[in-house]
């Protein structure tokens, strides 16, 4: 049985993180809704969930800064209790081949795709450990495992992420915390607005992209109590496109 | 607000850490080492956040590493605190 709790969102103001949103809240999640930089879409968020007899809460913060994580959670727990479940959702791309990649946008990307996840995650951990129950899942990418030319800080922080994954998942397992990643190929979002769907869907067994709502479902089984014995393992979701 | 770390409080703090972490509340004392009261390196890591929640005095990992009995804890707790 789930004891009360919060569960976290980041990046969820559009795209994956949404849905996963509105998918724990579902679930009876009480939700922090996180958003950097699209207010309004956090807003939107939280109205659906609050318009479906849920409860949410927009929380603001940039969570490459080193001072986020404790904030955002501190807040959201003011406002729901201990955090017990967390989804790493935040994330961002700056492309370019390596030999012009530039510094900013190696550490951009590394420090909101990885960083902020294990700080956010080492936080949470600490209400967790006392509960004796925690659900953690990040949001990777098929890109690490598999090559992406383009994309190697991209890459680099997605395969850091499910490597952190799996050995925090080892660390707490004897604690009733489980840790997972899932591992969305193309889904459409944003963050991939800019490549041409038809041109991606060919290289996809599925011959389409992935929905927000196709990842989130596989996220809501991971933070569900029926996966209590799941952990320290990526759920591939990508119509079959690295099988 | 923190309590101020007086070694009956932080000796109370800890005996209570190790009984919620599984250790037998009978084999607790200050000579008990951890081995043989079967806390692992998570347990100290869960005692050290209540300790840090209750005394304010934090446990860095490389503090508690060496430390074999309990009392040991305590004192390094004390003498941090003060």
């Amino acid at each position: 049985m789930r004891p009360d709790g919060a569960a976290l969102v980041t990046g969820a103001s559009g795209g994956i993180g949404a849905a996963v949103a509105d998918r724990l809240a579902g679930q009876g999640w009480p939700v922090g809704v996180h958003y950097r930089s699209d207010e309004a879409g956090a807003a939107e968020v939280v109205e659906r969930i609050e318009s479906g007899g849920g409860s949410a809460v927009a929380l603001h913060a940039d969570v490459s800064e080193r001072d986020a994580a404790d904030r955002l959670v501190g807040e959201l727990e003011d406002r729901f209790g201990p955090v017990l479940a967390l989804v790493n959702s935040a994330g961002t791309r700056a492309d370019g081949l390596a030999p012009q990649l530039k510094d900013e946008h190696w550490d951009r990307v590394i420090e909101t795709n990885l960083s902020a996840a294990f700080r956010l995650t080492r936080r949470v951990l600490r209400p967790m450990l006392r509960a004796r129950y925690g659900r953690v899942v990040n949001i990777a990418s098929v890109v690490g495992p598999r090559a992406n030319a383009g994309q190697s800080n991209y890459a680099a922080s997605k395969a850091g992420l499910i490597a952190m994954t799996h050995t925090v998942a080892v660390e707490v397992a004897r604690r009733g915390i489980t840790v997972n990643a899932v591992a969305p190929g193309f889904v459409e979002t944003g963050l991939t607005a800019d490549i041409s769907s038809e041109a991606v869907a060919a290289e996809i067994p599925a011959r389409r992209p992935g929905r927000p709502e196709e990842v989130a479902a596989c996220v809501g089984f991971l933070a569900s109590d029926e996966a209590s014995y799941v952990t320290g393992t990526t759920l591939t979701v990508d119509g079959g496109m690295s099988a | 607000m923190t309590a101020k770390a007086e070694p009956e409080a932080v000796e109370k703090v800890i005996f209570d850490g190790l009984a919620e972490v599984g250790a037998e509340p009978s084999d607790i004392n200050r000579e008990a080492t951890f081995e043989a009261l079967d806390v692992d390196s998570l347990d100290l890591v869960e005692i050290a956040q209540i300790v840090e929640d209750e005394f304010g005095v934090e446990l860095a990992g490389e503090d508690v590493q060496d430390l074999k009995t309990v009392g040991e804890v305590v004192d390094l707790v004390v003498s941090k605190g003060s």
